[in-house]
């Protein structure tokens, strides 16, 4: 018992991380509107940030930046690359609702089944 | 909100440190946080805020959109300018231990043109990118 | 239990906790207003997680990209938009269940992971020590995720700058263009010729460009 505990508490992070993934999944797929699809993609790219950091932390260690006082540091590596991640997240995010806004001009709606039913292609 | 005194003149009050802490973010980035990408952000950060308060054709006359769209290429083009300066001084793309005489200063070199040409990509695209959306609700 | 729970351990656990819940709320949320506001939230909230897992870097940029600009992004697009989300036609057992299947699985994989913090993991075996060192040496700048970033992966570096570059113009393209679509799906291919009152920017010539090789073609 006290074994599982442990064990739990030792992959909490993980099980975080693996919880917003899934909302992030279950947002795309169950939720019509396109906006909010992209919002719930960037809540599955925001669990990979924590999926990356989290191995990087040592407990008792500090940031990496170097100082002659501390000898521990987290791992850097992890961190450059989610550093580029976020501001590349962005970016895609604001082209994915460039695509939306010009989604509502020409259907008039940003919701999926009635862009679906207004397409001519999908009879 | 156009004629909100308190909003404007605190506004104002708080721009230019805004300005300021992003200037310190990039160059100080060697040394603390912060690096060409956040400090690309807070920059145009500061102009979003200019415009949501001043109106965007306020926003317009300090960054212009056609100076700002030129910064969009500049800044991938310095990045890759300094790869390239690496393999005309004879050693491989984005090296820079040729462009000082001391290691530690030859990167730094490298570091802080490098983080410029982040600054100045991230920084226009994304005021470029508040821009087009504001300009498509408006027309 | 054998090592006593430490305060940073804990102060995360709480963090993510509270992350969670508002990952529900914003599942729950149907006016997208709300759902923005609370994208900004969860953002801020990412950042001091990310504060307390040592990633400074990180939680700066998280803390002014995510909450700062993309979610004026997502207001100026609520504005083009509107701001309801309609109410559900479809069931949500399928994905559901599917999202649930996924998680299983996940949590069924992290059994084999390292403990959280443990100094010993091999993540902090492989390149980490080396960039360490390089900065210990006086070798490189003292903030090693500078230096990694610019330096030892210039090349990533360079592609993420081509990326944000490319999106941007992606967004111009797609926004700052002539091109009108009306509502019924139908381009108006009238505008976009010469009653055209102000040439904006050089990618509306573009625009015009390929659109009058559309119609010609």
């Amino acid at each position: 018992m006290m074994d599982a505990l442990q064990q739990f508490s030792a992959h909490y992070n993980y099980y975080i991380t693996i919880f917003l993934m899934i909302s992030g999944l279950f947002i795309v797929i169950a939720r019509g509107n396109l906006i909010k699809k992209l919002i719930g993609l960037s809540l599955f790219q925001t669990s990979v940030y924590l999926l990356y950091l989290t191995p990087a932390k040592i407990v008792g260690g500090t940031a990496p930046i170097y100082d002659k006082n501390f000898t521990v540091y987290a791992n850097p590596l992890p961190h450059v690359l989610m550093l580029t991640a976020i501001v590349v997240g962005v970016a895609t995010l604001a082209l994915g609702l460039a695509l939306v806004v010009r989604i509502k001009e020409a259907y008039g709606t940003v919701e999926e089944d009635e862009i679906f039913t207004k397409d001519p292609e999908s009879e | 909100m156009r004629f909100d005194l308190i909003l404007r003149v605190g506004a104002k009050l708080v721009l230019p440190f805004i300005l300021l802490f992003a200037l310190y973010v990039q160059f100080h980035g060697d040394y603390g946080p912060g690096g060409g990408f956040q400090a690309g952000v807070i920059a145009a950060g500061m102009v979003i805020l200019y415009a949501l308060i001043f109106g965007i054709r306020a926003a317009k006359q300090i960054a212009p959109p056609a100076i700002v769209e030129m910064m969009v290429p500049l800044g991938v083009l310095l990045y890759a300018g300094t790869g390239m300066a690496g393999i005309f001084l004879g050693d491989n793309f984005l090296e820079y231990t040729a462009f000082a005489h001391d290691f530690l200063h030859a990167h730094e070199w490298g570091i802080f043109t490098v983080e410029l040409g982040v600054l100045i990509t991230v920084c226009s695209t994304m005021i470029v990118m508040f821009y087009a959306f504001v300009e498509r609700g408006r027309s | 239990m054998t090592e006593a729970p430490n305060a940073e351990t804990f102060v995360i656990s709480l963090l993510l906790t509270l992350l969670a819940g508002i990952t529900l709320a914003i599942i729950r949320q149907r006016n997208m207003f709300g759902v923005v506001i609370l994208s900004g939230i969860y953002s801020f909230l990412m950042a001091s997680i990310m504060i307390a897992l040592d990633a400074v870097d990180v939680a700066m940029t998280e803390a002014s990209v995510g909450a700062g600009i993309s979610t004026v992004i997502l207001l100026a697009t609520l504005y083009l938009t509107g701001s309801m989300e309609y109410p559900q036609r479809r069931s949500v057992i399928i994905p559901l269940c599917l999202s649930l299947a996924v998680g299983a699985i996940l949590i069924w994989g992290t059994s084999g992971l390292p403990k959280f913090g443990v100094a010993d993991a091999p993540i902090h075996k492989h390149v980490g020590p080396t960039y360490i060192q390089y900065s210990k040496d006086h070798k490189m700048p003292p903030n090693m995720v500078t230096a990694v970033l610019a330096d030892f992966r210039g090349y990533d570096t360079l592609g993420e700058t081509a990326v944000v570059f490319t999106a941007g113009i992606g967004v111009l393209l797609l926004l700052q263009g002539g091109w009108r679509v009306s509502s019924a799906g139908r381009k108006r291919d009238d505008e976009d010729d010469e009653n055209e009152p102000s040439a904006r920017s050089a990618s509306d010539a573009a625009n015009g460009g390929t659109s009058a090789g559309g119609t010609s073609a």
